[in-house]
């Protein structure tokens, strides 16, 4: 536990702050500052690890260690790091394009091998850093610099893919709740693994209301799921709508056509069935029929992490004879002769 | 009764097919050799496919192994004796063979089957093609068999214990005893009781053909050679290269980590150092090439010695990283254990044509400390060397080895841990004060404190932009740039004075001719430049550890020759860079076959030069 008690401003760095005005990434810092005062680790122990991005400047604007590395490769050096360094609190800062894009490799291998970092993945659908080429996330159709007559890739869906990649952490927050923003960034902290959380992030120069359906109030009730495990999954300006599962299969529903709270899917982070299915609740909002996007802990599993093996075998190994004459035998090997 | 004749030294090839064994006799005859205290150098040369058709040329696996009681340099030009398990290993290897050299075969495959698979229209054995050597035929496969018809292996665990006979029949040949093999066999086969009685009793049977038969009139005895007097192991260049590493972080009182991704021919570095956990050898096997670097990156962010190994394809893939790595100025060593290329080249071919990509290889003004080992056992020393450097310059270090000293073999005067220097880090200390820590502040060497995460006071960020002397802000200062730019390159060279002198190793220091060579040409051209002196030749010879930078007389030591020739397994690479640095215009000489050079053909190159 921190010997000194600390608040955000502990966190806050003297640099100016150089993402544009009105960009989402100032309330994503806002509440990582506010957040990591509470986790209970020592100021000193906490490290931030960037790939290149918009996002990717987030360890400049944290008093604490950081490292803004190159484009996609952050969970390789942060495996490296926590590997070598298992007591250290470590978070990756990434964004649509530096994870799924050239990153894509990294972001699921860290996942597989479940080494207890923190993915922080900022998804605001565009490349911004380069002004406006569109990402892997991006909507087909969608028309910018690099697809004027609209782009022609499908976008990838980054909760299936994580899910996919036997993430046993996956969650999606949004820039503008910030109190939901700021419990899902202690969930992850708390969560022994490596843990994915997807953050919509709007990039209001290039890509401006990508995500107003599901941030804006008057339109977030019908959009948006919120995820509470033990709850029914319900929403709706009264919370008149509800997921009803018909075998695997599932439904809108109506409360008021005679569904029950106790008739609808219950929402269990532990289940990856479930969660399989919810991470396919990914349809364009804007189309009759569209499942609600939901945010928050999708699937939650315990599991050893790749660095509590690793230190298992390094106990094992470490606790025969590490002296100087055991080295030596080493450097000498099986056979040796004499010149005299 | 055959008599003992001595020899002075001798070079034996063992070729099969893949499968045949023929690394694995070659392997425990090295052993052997150097436990009687031979000086020695070995060549394995396999193909780099798993397992080639059988019985075709593509398939031929060979071993060489030159060993003496005079200093042994190389695996040796050309054969005294061939080992050829069929057709095909007969027919690719005899090009090499001494005239009236020695060649021994097995019957059972010089049938008709293996010489149609080895494109061959007569039978060598029966067409005249081996007239003028010394052919002993003998049907091993058939004696194996019959070695074994007590046991109750079938027919294809029986034919896999010839190459046993083969190692056994040799041992005979040369006057050797059993018992390193025999111990190797009951380590090896401790659980598999039926295996290693076969084993062993085909390795007696080989023998005991020797004794019993009148095959071969005349045994040879080759005396110890007059080394150094110490205890000496046999090691192999990847394994030394490994115990290197592994030293150089416990002389530095770090963990040691190395990410990595299986390539040929560095995967060898990784298998070894994956079982030295016991000594703070941490090793990941990344998904990749990239993740391999970038993991060593991060170990080294968080002080342990990050290390990467791989290939020149897998290099051309870290270029990036390195660059990174460059700039953030923390300490990584990076080997490269060269093969030939480029694209997918021949991996199981030796090469050194990645010196370039070492000294200019990335994008941006980027320069890298580059060294290279001479031999096996050099690959020890050059791996602690590298350690020191990425440790006391804060910086990642080239290391350059190839497929042909990784592989090969040589006796070793092998030192204890307790003899090694000790390794001094730069660990930046906690800071209680409240006082902005500034990650970019340099010391005497221009190395910046290794402020790790974890210590209390020192939270600051680093990364691939620019950054401001001293504060270590980014910065895209003008002046800033230039200046920081100048301040990295200025550290690099800085390491000269560090490094020692270069000195000339045989013949004056100055005159007509300077041979000089880097890497793995070390052997080959001491061997020739020290014959022709012995001749009455007027040649010197110098040998570089230190491709980047130059040990700092070197331009002094060039210029005291009328000529130098550096010869290379390159198309000149080492030339171009003397070149262009000292404006001098040396000579090369050139072999791009995927071979180590040959002394002879090494010798009448600078015999022409001479003259």
């Amino acid at each position: 536990m921190p010997t000194v008690k600390l608040t955000a401003k502990n966190f806050a760095t003297d640099q100016d702050v150089r993402w544009c005005p009105g960009c989402g990434d100032y309330s994503i810092l806002k509440q990582v500052q506010t957040v990591l005062p509470q986790i209970g680790v020592d100021k000193e122990k906490i490290v931030f690890i960037s790939g290149i991005g918009c996002s990717s400047r987030f360890p400049y604007y944290l008093n604490t260690y950081g490292m803004h590395s190159i484009h996609g490769r952050a969970p390789a050096i942060a495996s490296g790091l926590k590997l070598s360094r298992p007591e250290l609190s470590v978070w990756i800062i990434t964004g649509d394009g530096d994870s799924l894009s050239i990153g894509g490799n990294h972001l699921i291998h860290v996942l597989r091998r479940n080494v207890n970092v923190n993915i922080l993945m900022f998804n605001n659908e565009i490349y911004g850093l380069t002004k406006g080429q569109y990402s892997p996330t991006s909507p087909q159709g969608v028309v910018n610099k690099t697809a004027p007559m609209g782009s022609i890739d499908r976008p990838f869906n980054p909760s299936a893919i994580t899910l996919g990649a036997d993430g046993t952490f996956i969650a999606r927050a949004m820039d503008r709740d910030p109190k939901h923003l700021q419990a899902m960034l202690k969930r992850a902290h708390q969560h022994q693994g490596a843990s994915f959380l997807e953050i919509y992030q709007n990039c209001n120069i290039f890509n401006d209301g990508a995500f107003f359906i599901f941030t804006d109030r008057k339109t977030k009730v019908q959009s948006t799921l919120f995820l509470e495990d033990g709850k029914p999954l319900v929403f709706g300006k009264d919370k008149e709508k509800g997921i009803f599962l018909d075998g695997y299969k599932p439904k809108v529903v109506n409360l008021a056509d005679g569904y029950s709270t106790d008739d609808l899917w219950i929402h269990d982070e532990s289940d990856l069935y479930k969660a399989q299915i919810l991470t396919r609740f990914f349809d364009d909002p804007r189309q009759e029929g569209a499942f609600p996007r939901p945010f928050g802990v999708f699937y939650q599993e315990q599991k050893p992490t790749y660095e509590d093996i690793l230190f298992q075998q390094i106990m094992e190994a470490t606790s025969e004879d590490t002296s100087d004459d055991a080295f030596n035998a080493l450097i000498a090997g099986n056979e040796t002769w004499e010149i005299s | 009764m055959p008599k003992l004749l001595e020899k002075k030294e001798v070079v034996i090839k063992f070729a099969g097919d893949s499968g045949d064994g023929m690394q694995l006799i070659g392997s425990q005859f090295t052993n052997n050799t150097a436990l009687i205290g031979n000086d020695l150098g070995t060549f394995p040369d396999f193909p780099a496919e798993i397992r080639a058709p059988q019985g075709t040329l593509a398939g031929v696996s060979g071993f060489q192994i030159h060993f003496g009681s005079t200093e042994i340099s190389t695996p040796g030009d050309y054969y005294d004796v061939l080992v050829a398990m069929n057709v095909a290993a007969l027919v690719k290897n005899l090009p090499q063979l001494k005239k009236a050299g020695t060649i021994i075969v097995n019957l059972s495959g010089f049938d008709d089957k293996n010489r149609r698979l080895a494109n061959q229209i007569t039978n060598p054995l029966e067409d005249g093609t081996l007239d003028s050597y010394r052919v002993y035929k003998i049907d091993i496969t058939r004696l194996t068999r019959e070695s074994l018809k007590e046991t109750s292996l079938g027919r294809k665990a029986k034919d896999r214990c010839k190459n046993m006979f083969v190692l056994g029949f040799i041992y005979w040949m040369y006057n050797r005893e059993l018992s390193s093999t025999l111990n190797f066999l009951n380590q090896k086969f401790a659980k598999k009781e039926d295996i290693l009685d076969a084993n062993t009793r085909v390795l007696k049977a080989g023998y005991h053909y020797g004794e019993t038969t009148e095959t071969f009139t005349t045994r040879y005895e080759i005396p110890p050679a007059r080394m150094k007097a110490g205890t000496y192991r046999n090691i192999i260049g990847n394994q030394a290269l490994a115990l290197g590493l592994t030293a150089g972080a416990r002389k530095a009182g770090i963990p040691l980590f190395y990410g990595s991704y299986p390539i040929t021919p560095a995967s060898d570095i990784l298998h070894a150092l994956a079982k030295y956990k016991r000594w703070g050898v941490t090793t990941f096997q990344a998904e990749d090439e990239i993740a391999a670097i970038c993991s060593a990156i991060g170990a080294s962010y968080g002080g342990s010695m990050g290390v990467t190994g791989s290939s020149g394809p897998g290099i051309a893939l870290k270029g990036e990283a390195l660059s990174l790595a460059a700039i953030l100025e923390l300490p990584l060593v990076v080997c490269n254990v060269q093969r030939a290329g480029p694209g997918t080249g021949m991996p199981t071919k030796t090469e050194q044509a990645d010196l370039m990509q070492a000294i200019y290889g990335r994008h941006g003004e980027c320069p890298l400390p580059v060294i290279a080992p001479k031999s096996p056992a050099d690959c020890f020393h050059a791996a602690l060397e590298a350690v020191q450097i990425a440790l006391t310059f804060m910086t990642p270090v080239m290391l350059l080895s190839d497929g042909y000293i990784a592989n090969g073999a040589e006796p070793w005067r092998f030192p204890k841990i307790q003899d090694l220097p000790t390794i001094k880090t730069n660990f930046a200390k906690p800071m209680e004060n409240g006082e902005q820590f500034h990650p970019y502040t340099r010391d005497e060497n221009l190395s910046r404190p290794w402020a790790v995460p974890g210590t209390k006071g020192l939270e600051h960020r680093i990364g691939g932009l620019e950054k401001e002397h001293i504060t270590g802000n980014v910065s895209y200062n003008p002046e800033n740039h230039q200046m920081m730019t100048k301040l990295r390159a200025q550290k690099v060279a800085n390491i000269a004075n560090f490094l020692p002198e270069q000195k000339i190793e045989l013949g004056p220091e100055k005159g007509k001719l300077l041979v000089m060579g880097w890497g793995s040409t070390y052997g080959v051209i001491r061997s020739v430049v020290r014959e022709l002196l012995e001749e009455g030749h007027e040649v010197s010879f110098t040998h570089l550890r230190s491709l980047n930078p130059f040990p700092r007389n070197l331009e002094q030591i060039l210029r005291s020759y009328e000529h130098v020739l550096i010869p290379e397994i390159n198309d000149g690479q080492l030339v171009h860079i003397i070149r262009s640095t000292f404006l001098i215009n040396p000579k090369g000489f050139h072999k791009i076959k995927g071979q180590p050079i040959f002394k002879t053909e090494l010798k009448d190159a600078v015999l022409s030069h001479l003259a």
